[in-house]
């Protein structure tokens, strides 16, 4: 499943992967979680650069 | 000894070098957001991020020559970055001693489920269980070599191939690190959720 996740496998498994899904309800849910949570820490740890650090940085650039 | 005057062809160069070396600047300047997001998640503080960051893009600048234009700009800084982490020696050991508890992929789903009243909750719900802090703090006990490759996929979004790129290591060592990387900060998570 984490390689399927992560759009690494062959297309043969993709397909033979998409089937499960469709059969099997158990692991149709927790594949659905996972796609979730991994969005989710990716929401939650989100942080953006201060303004302040972004001016210092263009500050190092060789125009001065 | 007198200096002979620059040829036109030597100004012309010139020129284009400070060309060059400006709209790198530029393209490099505009991946910073990308690049500080990572590097928050790599270490403890935010000051340590903004420090990094900016010794990040010095040093880039100061080496700009080195990238080959048309590659992969973000892969490059964020190698830098890396790079820079470790050497600043605040990591005690490369490898941890001790590896945090490490539990299967679904050990989090099923905690998570069994927590729950209704026989048969949706993903949303049992995921509102986890808030912003609970994932940040999960995330920062990830011991640093599985975090590291954690942060950079699942992130960053780099490739498992950027990923070993960046982190000089086989693309066999990325995929082992980040599968056990997420089982421990979903066993952290489970940890904190269900106790919460």
């Amino acid at each position: 499943m984490q390689q399927f996740l992560d759009r690494v496998l062959e297309p043969e498994q993709v397909r033979e992967a998409e089937d499960h899904l469709l059969e099997c309800p158990g692991c149709d849910k927790r594949y659905r979680f996972e796609v979730k949570l991994r969005m989710y820490v990716r929401v939650a740890t989100d942080e953006h650069i201060s303004p302040e650090l972004k001016a210092k940085l263009a500050g190092l650039r060789s125009t001065g | 000894m007198s200096e002979s005057a620059p040829t036109a062809a030597e100004t012309r160069r010139l020129a284009e070098e400070a060309r060059d070396r400006v709209h790198f600047e530029e393209q490099a300047l505009e991946l910073s957001d990308q690049v500080y997001r990572v590097a928050r998640r790599l270490v403890s503080s935010r000051e340590e991020a903004e420090d990094l960051v900016q010794d990040t893009y010095a040093r880039a600048f100061r080496s700009w020559q080195q990238f080959q234009p048309g590659t992969n700009l973000r892969a490059w800084l964020l190698r830098i970055l890396t790079n820079l982490n470790i050497d600043r020696g605040r990591r005690v050991q490369r490898t941890p001693e001790q590896t945090p508890l490490e539990e299967g992929d679904y050990y989090l789903y099923n905690r998570l489920e069994s927590t729950m009243a209704d026989e048969n909750p949706d993903e949303e719900r049992v995921l509102e269980r986890l808030s912003q802090n609970v994932v940040v703090d999960a995330l920062a006990e990830v011991p640093h070599d599985f975090r590291d490759v954690l942060v950079l996929v699942d992130i960053g979004e780099f490739s498992y191939a950027e990923a070993a790129q960046i982190l000089d290591i086989p693309v066999g060592t990325v995929m082992s690190r980040l599968h056990r990387g997420r089982r421990i900060l979903k066993q952290q998570l489970a940890e904190r959720a269900v106790s919460n």
